[in-house]
């Protein structure tokens, strides 16, 4: 009895914490395509670059660790404003099937593009000491970084929602998904607010990638390794919603570290199955917009 | 790439062949990984080869040419492997065929070699079934069995009670795993579970399956993922749950410390037990003359690493045979010959051919991670014996 | 002329020049003489010749779906792969007739595509497309872990493939090239009557104004389930080929690599058009092997700004390029 206590906490911690990364990456996807309904394959690059830039200002210029992923997030935003303002702009609207194409394009590119500039082995990565180790939280020890990670991912979804919910900002976001062209004509500039929205998805993703360089290893191929994960957590949560994929993250979190941890035989089959039975149930994801 | 590859040994035959009486080329196919995600495996296997070759060309009879063909199969592509094996036959005529990093690629061209009565080396792939799909198959590289299976003998004997096993999730992964688990049983000790990671070529995240080692307490705990930067990662996501504090010792064949990681991978090595066919730390006289000359090759930042060792042993085995016939031979007599081929004296220290299995029979040794003067070295400090494919101590058959 | 009646419109004028097609056009006939022309004049590259007929084949499958029904998929290789396994599980346990094998393998292809099509094709766009790719990573995690049957990632070996109607596969890959190209012969015809029949034409309707064709009564769900089933049979033929002319099978017949392979083969040659897998399968297999021999490394990164450069400045493809420069001979011509 207190080994399946022990194990259920365990993965449960674990799971959290993996679908705190998760989300941070996911929750800018969802935004995006409920927003611009844009396919964007590609959303994966803007967390690999993020942890990419904080890895190496950590471990190459020897920045230290808050600095570092400030870093990761902010070249991620400046990067991800000329792709969409010269790139992405000319198929809002368009084709999906040009959309997935010109998204997995680039996203083939960022695969090669890493590779010669970093090499084909995963970053490593170095957390301070200060959240290294282990820590005693209450009965049992649980590793210190993760826990940071389950904090502070709290914290940030908190941030967002209530960002979302108190701001002008927010507002007009949930406007112009709802509907645009209703937005536009109350004189918000969507065009701007796209622009905006999308570095503040990218920028999310970039922070989810250097903060969780521990779980999902920054390597070449991490767009496109993970690229189904992602996707299932905006389409269970739904899309164009911010707290769909919240629920959509945990439930993917815990279940595949769940899964992982009872049955590894199958691993990430049944989660896979799992996705099947719910979108069956719900097409449009939990949360999703009719 | 292919085109320069090409040139440069087929000038230099029709210079070398220009003033000779009787010249004979045997020609050689190579299939091997130059491009594509796992061009990294690819390269340790192709220097070996290409150092014995360069530096063996000039021991060769008087008139016999060696002629070198690369193709890529861009990593693990049986159709791409078995097409580049038809064209080999059929356009190019090659006496040999050898390379093969991926097993897939090595097994899918078993036909070709039965059909075509082609002698085939692999270098490298290590799949058990392999050989045994065409008479005219042979290995010079190793199997996981032969490794892990003395190695569970070896924990067991060392007083080790409980153990768990944790591999990658794809056939070398799980072989390795079975056979450490068998025999670690079959001397008296408790396996508690097995867990399986991800498959590669994504690198998971270990801490949740540790963890679940953590909690049920073995005091082994054998590992295998594939050599490179896992290897690293695995390590590190070990010392963050602090294993070794909860009383876990760590175990694993050589994929756990592979050499050209073995600068990388940092002080939490230091003390790790693996069992293994080649380090390129090893005193071995033959050994030094091979990493002497690898480094005059191909300069000190990255040693060569089992992979290397084992295409340089194969690419011997080749000449040792060229220069006995002096080239002109037919796909059985090199069979033939290859079956009883053995060498005292080679890098890995002594090996040879199983003739019922035409599988690489070699020492395992144990060996043990330890920091000299500042650099982290592998050291072998017991010799399990002569293992075959196995695992099982070698006995010729009388 | 609002936005209402624009569309049914267009779509209308699309059908109208479908219909006109039905016709044989002479230039139809130019990829069959250049196929037997190949046969002489390259008889060293038979064998990647057949390898380039069934990757036709299977480029083909997916444009059926992707360019008549306007179902976009990353997960087309599932059925490729299933065909493969079935066909090479046949000949690995003592059936290795190779014309039934084919269509053993088909029809386990298309009953993955009957079965995973009525589960997914209920859903739409971002969803529709997560789901291919979930169906095709579920049956490449089911392969690998399956080692007793399909060899795992060592792949599936042992196959014993007979004589296809008394010719030996052999090693110069003749008898393969010729059964591949009868096979994709075969395939050409029923999708070729397949888009010029009422059925097709029904598809192009949903393809363009879903919603025009949900008001006017016409099944769509069942419609797109039907041409699903039939690409993913066709999808499992391909691969069927693959495996019995290699008499092996790796585990990357499911890949995700496969998928996306044969989906921008498909794009440089020009989807919906029937004939852009015969132009985009041959021009991808040669610029792959250009690419690789000037930088081996990096052919990801050339291929992926291909694409891009494809979709922003020349989309449609080979076709759509071809379109617009006849277009623009012809307005000079006046």
């Amino acid at each position: 009895m207190a080994d399946a206590f022990a194990a259920a906490v365990s993965i449960l911690f674990h799971g959290l914490a993996f679908a705190m990364v998760l989300y941070l990456v996911s929750v800018g996807l969802s935004v995006t395509m409920g927003l611009m309904g844009f396919v964007n394959l590609a959303h994966g690059v803007f967390a690999a670059a993020g942890g990419y830039v904080a890895t190496t200002l950590m471990s190459r210029v020897g920045v230290p660790f808050a600095p570092a992923i400030a870093g990761g997030v902010l070249a991620a935003m400046i990067a991800s404003v000329p792709l969409e303002r010269w790139l992405y702009r000319r198929l809002y609207g368009k084709d999906e099937l040009d959309q997935v194409l010109l998204t997995i394009g680039l996203a083939f590119m960022s695969v090669a593009a890493a590779k010669f500039v970093w090499g084909p082995l995963a970053q490593p990565f170095h957390p301070p000491p200060a959240l290294s180790g282990q820590i005693e939280l209450g009965f049992r020890e649980f590793p210190t970084y993760r826990s940071f990670l389950i904090a502070s991912g709290a914290v940030l979804v908190t941030a967002l929602w209530l960002g979302l919910e108190r701001t002008r900002f927010g507002a007009q976001i949930r406007a112009a998904v709802d509907n645009r062209r209703m937005a536009q004509s109350v004189g918000v500039n969507t065009s701007l607010l796209f622009t905006c929205a999308f570095a503040l998805g990218s920028g999310l993703a970039a922070l989810g990638g250097s903060l969780g360089a521990e779980i999902l290893a920054i390597e070449p191929g991490y767009a496109l390794e993970h690229l189904i994960y992602f996707l299932i957590v905006v389409s269970v949560g739904g899309l164009g919603s911010i707290s769909g994929p919240f629920f959509a993250a945990l439930f993917l979190g815990v279940a595949d570290t769940g899964f992982k941890y009872l049955l590894p035989e199958f691993g990430a089959f049944f989660i896979y199955a799992l996705t099947l039975v719910i979108l069956l149930w719900r097409p449009r994801g939990l949360f999703g917009h009719a | 790439m292919h085109k320069t590859l090409l040139a440069a040994p087929v000038i230099a035959g029709l210079a070398l062949t220009a003033g000779t009486a009787a010249a004979q080329t045997v020609k050689i196919g190579v299939v091997s990984t130059y491009s594509g995600p796992t061009a990294q495996q690819g390269d340790m296997m192709n220097r070996g080869w290409k150092l014995y070759d360069k530096l063996h060309q000039k021991d060769l009879p008087a008139g016999v040419k060696v002629e070198i063909i690369e193709r890529d199969d861009t990593g693990a592509n049986p159709e791409t492997s078995k097409r580049l094996a038809q064209e080999f036959v059929t356009r190019d005529h090659v006496n040999l065929l050898t390379g093969f990093v991926w097993s897939p690629n090595f097994m899918s061209v078993a036909p070709v070699a039965t059909e075509a009565k082609l002698p085939v080396v692999s270098l490298n792939a290590a799949a058990i079934q392999a050989v045994g799909m065409s008479p005219y198959m042979v290995r010079t590289s190793f199997t996981l069995t032969q490794q892990a299976y003395p190695l569970g003998k070896w924990a067991a004997k060392q007083g080790y009670k409980k153990a768990y096993t944790a591999a990658s999730d794809y056939a070398p992964g799980n072989e390795g795993a079975d056979a450490f688990a068998k025999s670690f049983t079959e001397a008296g000790g408790q396996v508690l579970g097995q867990v399986k990671f991800p498959a590669p070529p994504t690198t998971p995240d270990f801490a949740p399956f540790l963890q679940r080692v953590k909690d049920a307490k073995p005091d082994l705990l054998y590992i295998f993922v594939p050599a490179g930067p896992q290897a690293t990662a695995i390590m590190k996501a070990a010392r963050d749950l602090d294993l070794k504090g909860a009383g876990i010792t760590l175990i694993s064949t050589e994929d756990l410390v592979p050499d050209e990681e073995m600068r990388n991978i940092g002080d939490q090595a230091v003390g790790l037990v693996t069992s293994g066919i080649y380090t390129s730390d090893a005193a071995r006289p033959a050994n030094k003359e091979f990493v002497a000359a690898w480094y005059k090759e191909y300069g000190d930042k990255m040693p060569p690493d089992f992979e290397s060792a084992d295409a340089w042993v194969g690419m011997k085995m080749i000449y040792d045979f060229i220069g006995k016939t002096k080239g002109k031979f037919s796909g059985d007599e090199a069979m033939k010959y290859f079956s009883t081929w053995k060498d005292d004296n080679s890098p890995k220290g002594p090996v040879m051919i199983d003739p019922a299995t035409r599988n690489i029979v070699q020492n395992v040794y144990m060996r043990r991670v330890e920091n000299q003067g500042g650099k982290l070295v592998d050291v072998e400090f017991e010799n399990l014996g002569m293992m075959n494919a196995l695992g099982q101590p070698y006995a010729a058959a009388k | 002329m609002t936005a209402e009646t624009a569309t049914p419109l267009a779509a209308a004028a699309v059908i109208d020049a479908f219909s006109r097609r039905h016709r044989l056009h002479w230039a139809e006939a130019i990829p069959w003489v250049l196929m037997v022309g190949a046969y002489f004049v390259f008889p060293d590259y038979l064998a990647l010749g057949a390898q380039v007929l069934a990757t036709i084949l299977f480029g083909l499958s997916l444009d059926l779906i992707l360019g008549y029904a306007g179902i976009v998929t990353l997960g087309h290789a599932a059925f490729f792969g299933t065909g493969a396994y079935v066909a090479g599980l046949l000949a690995a346990h003592g059936w290795g007739e190779p014309i039934t094998g084919l269509l053993v393998a088909a029809l386990a292809a298309a009953a993955v595509g009957f079965v995973s099509g009525a589960v997914v094709l209920r859903t739409q766009g971002l969803t529709l497309l997560m789901l291919t790719l979930v169906v095709a990573t579920m049956l490449y995690e089911a392969a690998n872990k399956a080692t007793p049957i399909t060899g795992g990632a060592d792949g599936l070996g042992g196959m014993d493939v007979w004589p296809v109607l008394g010719f030996r596969f052999d090693l110069f890959g003749k008898v393969a090239y010729w059964y591949c190209g009868a096979a994709l012969f075969a395939s050409w015809i029923v999708a070729r009557n397949i888009v010029h029949s009422p059925f097709g034409r029904s598809l192009t309707g949903i393809r363009e104004n879903e919603r025009r064709m949900h008001a006017i009564g016409s099944p769509v769900f069942w419609r797109r389930l039907a041409i699903y089933t039939i690409a993913a049979g066709m999808a499992g033929v391909a691969g069927a080929l693959i495996a019995q002319t290699t008499a092996f099978v790796g585990l990357g017949v499911l890949s995700f690599d496969r998928s996306g392979a044969v989906l921008i083969m498909l794009i440089l040659g020009g989807v919906g058009r029937l004939y852009g897998a015969f132009i985009g399968v041959p021009l991808y297999m040669i610029l792959q092997d250009q690419f690789a021999e000037v930088d081996p490394v990096y052919w990801y990164f050339w291929i992926g700004l291909i694409l891009v450069l494809v979709v922003v400045f020349a989309p449609g493809g080979a076709f759509g390029f071809a379109d617009r420069l006849i277009r623009r001979l012809r307005r000079r011509a006046r």
